[in-house]
């Protein structure tokens, strides 16, 4: 089972994200399971929404309290929500911003222990770039897909394109693959000579995502 | 086909499957997403003869399926929390008239102090108005029980509410196999009404009954659900030939062969115990689980044959009946009388509060033990209680008790984490 939390504000599309994830694990014949924080949620209030993916069915309804994976879609959030409780050593972190990681003052995060564990990218950008519009749920996906391996590229631009339509759906099926390559280098960047730092958790290691049986059980 | 699906979504499509013909409703979260589904479908035209009346109220939404029921149409609609309070007259109405209306109740805790998150408090509330109360596990489950109950209600000429937990299944999005037109068309027969409004053939329906016949009218209702008590099994059968999957049905154990400590429990957070049955039963306990699919008519026999040789049952209810304890429990406690097992009601997840695996572990491992109390709070802090208690000894106007507590617990708005 691979948890992702998703922080971000009211407006910013964190629920959507969290559908697409979903979507796009589905798309790729893993079983996932989405859902919101329940909130009252309000323009501009902080907001989260969760998404777990896996080989079997998911029966479990609790939120996700220890994340393997952490987006944040509004960096300001750093200073108002404690956005890493629970969140481990050997966890994913991908943050909306144009900043570093550094820059962000986030140098001694645990999650940093891990090289590449940790990395920005600017999806506001990115989305305003492809779209027009600054909403960076969509196009984080595909940095996360690069940061993580849970998901793959494709299935996110397919799960895009089943969400939205004609020019919004390129847009951001198109800033989603610049986040995706822009991660990758920068995954590849911070990992120097390392080999393979940012890689998915290897299939049967506990933590991450068994081979998909879903094809062979639906 | 699978399809990745919110749970609302999945709902409305299927409610539309079933081709209803008048849908009336009025919105409150967490059921808004549904009727705006069905809502587009009617608009659409892919939802064909049928008929979404826009009310002002709740009242007026049951009481429009009532009208809508009695005339021979198949009527739907949902609601929640305060939605069913406000309808609550109405609900009464159209099982005391026998009208086949089947609505969707996005179970939601009742205020005062408000509050959106889920529990089990409205389904509760109405346990006793002579609805059927069909609870689903999953959004597979809720799907395919709305087939089923269009089939059930309309067999009986009984409303029919399919409980799903409010934001936990109605705002998840999971895979669901959504049946096809066919297969429902095949399932659901068209509605032909044991009585009807036909200006060629009036009839009275709702006369005043007296003394001399009112016990017999209740009776009957009594009847009813002991009728359904038998459909449900059946038609869930059925469901199972036609779709290839089971769905639905009375109760189902969960590895409750052997289990010395079986827990009983409503709707999704089934999933979440099943987990923790898994658990526990890898460190050697003998733990298992039994899930009410049908709160009412309650399946006391079945639930007694099912709790076998368990010395504690371990109630885990979303309800609390101030002064009383647990609701769920107290069926269960009928049902298991006799049984050489103590019943234990663990009241949890009130107004949304998450219901860990962790903390069902810990209280089950307690009632493995025999220290589990006969009525326990999950989660419950203790601390901020008393300090609201002994604001309340200390003066008089201690003020009101759920802003103290926001206060002293530091939270600017509900739900803020």
């Amino acid at each position: 089972m691979f948890q992702v939390r998703i922080h971000g504000r009211g407006g910013q599309g964190v629920v959507t994200a969290a559908e697409l994830l979903s979507v796009a694990a589905f798309r790729d014949g893993h079983y996932a399971q989405a859902f919101p924080s329940f909130g009252s949620e309000r323009t501009g209030a902080p907001v989260v929404a969760f998404c777990r993916i896996d080989a079997g069915p998911i029966r479990t309804r609790e939120p996700i309290a220890e994340p393997d994976g952490l987006i944040v879609q509004d960096a300001t959030l750093l200073h108002q929500v404690d956005l890493f409780r629970g969140v481990g050593p050997e966890a994913l972190v991908l943050i909306n911003s144009s900043r570093g990681v550094e820059e962000l003052g986030l140098a001694d995060l645990p999650a940093l222990r891990r090289r590449g564990g940790v990395l920005t990218v600017p999806a506001t950008e990115l989305a305003r770039e492809h779209t027009g519009r600054p909403f960076p749920n969509a196009v984080l996906l595909g940095g996360f897909a690069a940061l993580s391996g849970v998901v793959s590229i494709d299935a996110v631009v397919l799960a895009i394109r089943d969400r939205f339509a004609g020019e919004v759906a390129e847009g951001n099926a198109a800033a989603a693959r610049r986040a995706f390559a822009f991660v990758a280098d920068e995954a590849a960047e911070s990992a120097g000579a390392r080999p393979a730092p940012a890689a998915a958790p290897a299939p049967g290691d506990g933590s991450g995502l068994e081979v998909s049986t879903r094809a062979a059980t639906a | 086909m699978l399809r990745q699906l919110e749970g609302s979504r999945a709902v409305a499509e299927a409610v539309g499957l079933c081709r209803p013909e008048v849908v009336c409703a009025y919105p409150i979260s967490p059921q808004t997403h549904i009727i705006e589904g069905i809502g587009a479908l009617v608009k659409s035209g892919q939802l064909e003869q049928c008929e979404f009346i826009n009310v002002e109220s709740e009242f007026a939404a049951m009481s429009v399926c009532i009208g809508a029921s009695a005339a021979g149409a198949r009527a739907y609609t949902a609601t929640a929390s305060q939605g069913l309070l406000y309808m609550m007259e109405a609900v009464y109405n159209a099982s005391g008239l026998g009208l086949p209306v089947v609505m969707t109740l996005a179970n939601r805790a009742i205020g005062a102090p408000i509050n959106i998150w889920n529990d089990h408090s409205d389904a509760m509330a109405v346990r006793d108005a002579g609805w059927v109360q069909l609870f689903a596990e999953t959004n597979q489950e809720a799907v395919d029980l709305h087939v089923q109950a269009f089939r059930l209600a309309e067999e009986l000429s009984i409303p029919v509410m399919v409980c799903m937990d409010g934001f936990i299944l109605t705002h998840a999005v999971e895979a669901v196999e959504m049946p096809t037109q066919t297969q429902v068309d095949a399932f659901v027969p068209p509605y032909e009404p044991r009585q009807v409004l036909d200006p060629a053939e009036p009839v009275s329906i709702g006369a005043m009954v007296g003394p001399e016949a009112f016990e017999e009218v209740r009776y009957l209702a009594h009847v009813k659900q002991l009728q359904a008590l038998e459909r449900i099994p059946e038609i869930a059968s059925a469901f199972s030939a036609a779709f290839g999957r089971p769905s639905g049905g009375l109760l189902r154990g969960y590895r409750t062969e052997d289990a010395e400590v079986v827990v009983v429990a409503l709707g999704s957070v089934l999933g979440t115990i099943k987990d923790a049955v898994d658990d526990l039963r890898r460190a050697g306990a003998r733990v298992g689980v039994v899930g009410i699919g049908s709160f009412r008519p309650f399946p006391s026999a079945a639930l007694r044959a099912e709790l076998g040789r368990a010395r504690t049952v371990v109630v885990v209810e979303k309800a609390l009946a101030p002064g009383a304890g647990g609701i769920l429990a107290r069926d269960v406690t009928m049902a298991a009388a006799g049984l050489d097992a103590e019943v234990r009601t663990v009241v949890a997840g009130l107004g949304g509060r998450p219901i860990t695996k962790a903390s069902l572990v810990a209280v089950l491992e307690e009632a493995g033990r025999g220290g589990l109390e006969s009525l326990h709070f999950l989660d419950l802090d203790h601390g901020l209680v008393e300090r609201e208690l002994a604001r309340m000894a200390r003066r008089r106007r201690s003020g009101p008790a759920a802003e103290n507590i926001l206060r002293d617990i530091g939270v600017v708005s509900a739900g803020a984490t």
